[in-house]
């Protein structure tokens, strides 16, 4: 057990405090006055975590953040399965981006369904000058050709798209028209726009609405006859299958889920949400937008809901259940009883492995606070938190559902801060990106990928829970840990061997 | 239920359990609208016949998988690989969150880069402002010896100054004007990453030789015996660089090893994150402009770079990512010859034992056919090391090849008998080689980890040989230069081949007769 545990509420909020302190040294007093306002320890009761966020990256800090585009291509659009994701611009963005992000979706790859391809327009200087909207109707032409079955398009915008002045809206106007109507997405994510992926997510769900619900034909409505259980599911990228260990709750309890955004989506389902009774909202961060927008449009309500780890999603399951009548409270009631056996199985085998190590996280969308009841189920500590770009609004249900009065914050953290924060408080595990995995394993400190699950998962629902335990496990408790310092070299730190 | 707490099932075996398949066909039936899965089917066919190769290789615009990444990646690559630098980026920041996945997901090693988080305003203003605070933050925080600049399409496209901006920066305060700032406009709509490689490296050498940005005097060369070694953008920089050094100390040669990133890639877990680790010290690469000669391993690596260096009166000699043993024998003889020492016996019963593998081994190669698709130099020494074996390397692809490239490799397959039959294609994707797989098959693919897309669309086993490996892991500290990393590429090709052989080969009373003990 880390000493974390063994302090005070009172000490830790001091030493906490003191590394703030001591990280801000380091910086220019401009960035330091700056970056301090990222910076708290929590106090309960207060309404939020008392930092600022969605603020401008500063220049030369090493952020984790991406970009607009990431947010769009990434995240929002690239899921969707049965369209054609062009990254308009240079090479390198599709590149660095292709397949890499695990949102799992089931088709014939390259003839009906085109996740993990990569299509580029692979911009030259020429392209810069003298625009790239001839270049991309012609790719349109070319991808109507060679890819006959695509459901659709959309133009994931690079930078250079919105500084050279071309019109990819007016383009897809009239490639819709020749197409008879095709749907054709122009997106405006280029990454300069914003301050982080927020705004990607924020432009592609407006792009949603302006070029797929306002443009619905009446003969492409949906062909399925609505039911009083129906619902969609918002803000689950399917990550390792997460959507799919989710879905099969919701069925279970008795509800249709006709729409998957955007993990495993397609465009059909995206086109048929508006027939939900309810969106249930995973990621709130980054499809926030759009189910706002379904409520005020279409009437339809939305819950958000979190189905990390056993208690929140018996907690989710009755406040999604609460939108229904008395069939579906019992068929949440059913769902719940009915993997109680393997809750306690799981937690029957890795709590006593687990119990009482601390935890730091920092990851996008909504893992700083959701993963947290996961990890106290499995009697684990989150000792430290923080949004690579959340808003106030993500720090507020932080702060009056998650966090622990003590717990400290950093918003947008820069790698100074972080490998500082980590060194001072030597956790039990650190969950993070693929940027911050190898620094943290170097200072043998154990590790997973928050984001990829580490090439693991689903997490999410019951069956994912128990590969979430496996896996925090396995990083925690290996014996490589043991094994960092050469035996003739000088024996562990004190702090290292309370760490144990 | 599925799940088990005893036996914990991963997703490739939970999902396919029956109530997942269950509700996955419920899902695409009811909500997908799905295509007629005998119009996927005839689609699927379509795009294997001569037919769809024609219109596939008639695209004008469209880029489909692509073998190559962008400047700035090249640039970050090469900077690292000297003494406690600290690649800056002046740009949008989502580029370098990218730069950093894609090296980490290689070589499975943290990659530190800074970026000037350029936004809305700056697109409109300049980034100026960005360049001085970032230069100041990055100068305290990570306590860099030099800081490496380069720059992301979105600041070429506004025009941004680097050499003014980091003048300025220095006037203001931001970095000490002695500070070692060198830089390299590096936009992503030129060439690829090897030229933002030859881009960054020519900024460093530029910077120390030609009087630091017009702050010191320009160095006056005094030739001496150093011999300056340059690998160029090469994913198994680790495993190659310290093979190279190695050969040079078994020669007694006196060398620099420039942009040498292969301790920064390759840290003990220990304890200690070590952002900076090993790399070309300052002052050697300053020193670098009296040696007697420049090396390049890769010609199209450092097509600005090595003119640079042979105006500064350097010999230059260039290879096209030597593998096997002609070009090993070839990059020997010329180190050799320029620095006037003998091979050593070593070096020859190293030879003398790669010969003895590849006719160990030679008849389960001869006369099979190979695609590869890569970086151009690497298509060229892995190509020339298959003709060497006996093998038809088919297809060779390089999207970031030139003109001068594919007219090289071609002269590579006239000079062999084993190379009549054989092609390449420069500025084509991935998606062009699917065609090819399909009407013109081959025994086996040589190629990076997005291959194995076209290994399981096309069938072709593929052999992992290139830049990102992300799927397996380690092979990065394993040479593939010199005679021993031809004995590597060699038992890679062969573990493949014995592989197929024996996955042919395995049922039980219908095939099993020739499952060999012994091959």
């Amino acid at each position: 057990m880390s000493l974390v545990t063994t302090r005070s509420v009172a000490e830790i909020k001091a030493r906490n405090k003191k590394i703030i302190e001591e990280v801000l040294k380091v910086y220019p007093e401009k960035t330091a006055k700056r970056r301090a306002k990222h910076l708290n320890v929590h106090e309960d009761g207060k309404s939020d975590c008392g930092v600022k966020s969605n603020l401008k990256s500063i220049p030369g800090v090493m952020t984790i953040r991406g970009c607009a585009y990431a947010g769009s291509k990434g995240v929002v659009w690239g899921p969707i399965k049965d369209m054609i994701h062009i990254s308009h611009g240079p090479v390198g963005c599709g590149q660095y981006s292709w397949g890499s992000r695990r949102n799992y979706y089931v088709g014939t790859t390259g003839i009906d369904t085109f996740v993990t391809l990569q299509f580029t327009s692979d911009f030259q200087e020429k392209d810069i000058v003298f625009g790239g909207d001839k270049k991309l109707a012609k790719i349109i032409d070319e991808i109507q050709e060679l890819f006959p079955l695509n459901n659709g398009i959309t133009i994931q915008s690079e930078c250079p798209i919105g500084l050279i002045g071309d019109d990819i809206e007016a383009v897809s106007r009239v490639k819709s028209k020749e197409y008879g109507g095709k749907t054709i997405v122009p997106v405006r994510c280029e990454g300069f726009r914003g301050v982080s992926q927020s705004l990607g997510h924020h432009i592609a769900n407006d792009a949603v609405r302006d070029w797929v619900f306002d443009k619905i034909a009446p003969e492409s409505k949906s062909k399925f006859e609505s039911t009083p259980y129906d619902v969609a599911i918002i803000g689950d990228y399917n990550i390792g299958g997460d959507a799919w260990s989710s879905r099969i709750l919701l069925e279970e309890m008795g509800l249709r889920v006709i729409a998957q955004w955007s993990g495993d989506g397609s465009l059909a389902e995206l086109e048929a949400t508006p027939k939900a009774k309810l969106n249930v909202l995973h990621c709130y961060r980054s499809m926030n937008y759009i189910s706002r927008h379904m409520e005020e449009k279409f009437g339809i309500p939305w819950c958000e809901y979190n189905f990390f780890g056993p208690s929140k999603i018996a907690e989710s399951l009755r406040k999604i259940a609460d939108h229904f009548d008395d069939k579906i409270k019992e068929g949440a009631e059913r769902v719940i009883a009915k993997y109680q056996p393997l809750v306690d199985a799981v937690i029957a085998k890795y709590r006593s492995r687990l119990e009482g190590k601390t935890v730091m996280l920092f990851v996008g969308g909504l893992r700083p606070r959701h993963v947290i009841g996961a990890y106290e189920d499995l009697g684990m500590e989150v000792v430290g938190t923080g949004y690579e770009f959340g808003h106030n609004d993500d720090y507020q249900r932080t702060a009056q559902h998650y966090v622990k009065d003590g717990t400290l914050i950093y918003d947008d953290v820069t790698g100074y801060e972080f490998e500082h924060f980590v060194e001072k408080m030597q956790p039990d595990l650190v969950g993070s990106g693929i940027k911050e995995k190898y620094v943290f394993q170097k200072m043998g400190v154990p590790f997973r990928q928050m984001h990829s699950w580490d090439y693991s998962g689903p997490y999410h629902g019951y069956d994912g829970f128990a590969i979430f335990a496996r896996d925090m496990d396995i990083a925690i408790n290996s014996p490589i840990w043991r094994k960092t310092k050469a035996p003739w070299k000088d024996v562990a730190k004190p702090k290292l061997l309370a760490a144990e | 239920m599925a799940q088990n707490a005893e036996h914990v099932l991963d997703h490739f075996e939970l999902f396919r359990g029956p109530e997942y398949q269950q509700m996955l066909a419920n899902k695409k039936k009811m909500f997908e609208n799905p295509r007629d899965p005998a119009e996927v089917e005839r689609i699927r066919e379509w795009t294997k016949t001569p037919e769809y190769r024609e219109k596939n290789f008639a695209r004008e615009a469209l880029t489909v998988n692509p073998a190559k990444a962008c400047q700035p990646l090249g640039a970050v690559f090469a900077s690292v690989g000297f003494e406690g630098t600290l690649p800056f980026v002046h740009g949008s920041q989502g580029c370098v969150a990218y730069y950093r996945s894609h090296l980490s997901r290689h070589f499975k090693e943290p990659s530190s880069c800074v970026s000037s988080s350029m936004t809305e305003d700056a697109a409109v203003f300049g980034g100026l402002n960005n360049m001085i605070d970032g230069l100041a933050n990055s100068y305290n925080m990570y306590k860099p010896r030099m800081i490496a600049v380069s720059t992301t399409c979105m600041a070429e496209v506004i025009g941004d100054d680097l050499n003014a901006f980091i003048k300025t920066s220095k006037e203001k305060g931001s970095v000490p004007a002695e500070f070692d700032v060198p830089f390299a406009h590096t936009p992503a709509f030129v060439g690829s990453h090897v030229t933002g490689y030859d881009n960054a490296l020519k900024g460093i050498l530029e910077h120390f030789w030609d009087g630091k940005a017009g702050t010191a005097p320009k160095l006056e060369r005094a030739p001496n015996e150093k011999i300056n070694f340059i690998g160029g953008f090469d994913g198994y920089t680790v495993g190659n660089l310290r093979e190279i050094k190695r050969i040079f100390e078994l020669m007694g040669i006196q060398y620099t090893i420039l942009a040498d990133n292969s301790d920064v890639f390759d840290t003990p877990t220990d304890g200690e994150f070590r952002m900076y680790d090993g790399g070309t010290t300052l002052e050697d690469a300053a020193n670098a402009v009296h040696a007697k000669a420049t090396i390049s391993m890769q010609q199209w690596c450092t097509e600005k770079t090595l003119p640079f260096i042979s105006d500064r009166g350097h010999e230059v000699v260039a290879f096209n990512y030597p593998v096997g043993v002609s070009a090993t024998d070839e990059f020997l003889m010329a180190l050799s010859r320029i620095s006037g020492k003998d091979i050593p016996e070593e070096l020859t019963r190293e030879r003398g034992r790669l010969v003895d593998a590849m006719a160990d081994s030679n008849a389960h190669i001869h006369g099979k056919k190979f695609a590869i698709y890569g970086d151009p130099d690497l298509c060229y020494g892995l190509a020339a090391f298959l003709l060497e074996l006996g093998a038809e390397p088919i297809h060779v692809l390089a999207t970031n090849g030139n003109k001068a490239w594919e007219e090289k490799i071609r002269a590579l397959f006239a000079g062999s008998s084993f190379g009549q039959n054989c092609h390449a294609y420069r500025g084509r994707d991935l998606w062009h080689m699917r065609s090819l797989l399909f009407t013109e098959p081959v025994d086996f693919l040589i190629g990076n980890t997005y291959g194995k897309y076209l290994e399981r669309d096309t069938g072709t086993p593929l052999i992992r040989i290139g830049f990102p490996i992300f799927d397996r892991h380690h092979h990065h500290r394993y040479p593939v230069w010199g005679y021993q990393g031809g004995m590597n590429v060699l038992v890679k090709i062969l573990d493949k081949i014995f592989e197929e052989i024996d996955k042919n080969t395995n049922i039980a009373g219908k095939t099993d007769y020739s499952f060999d003990i012994i091959r």
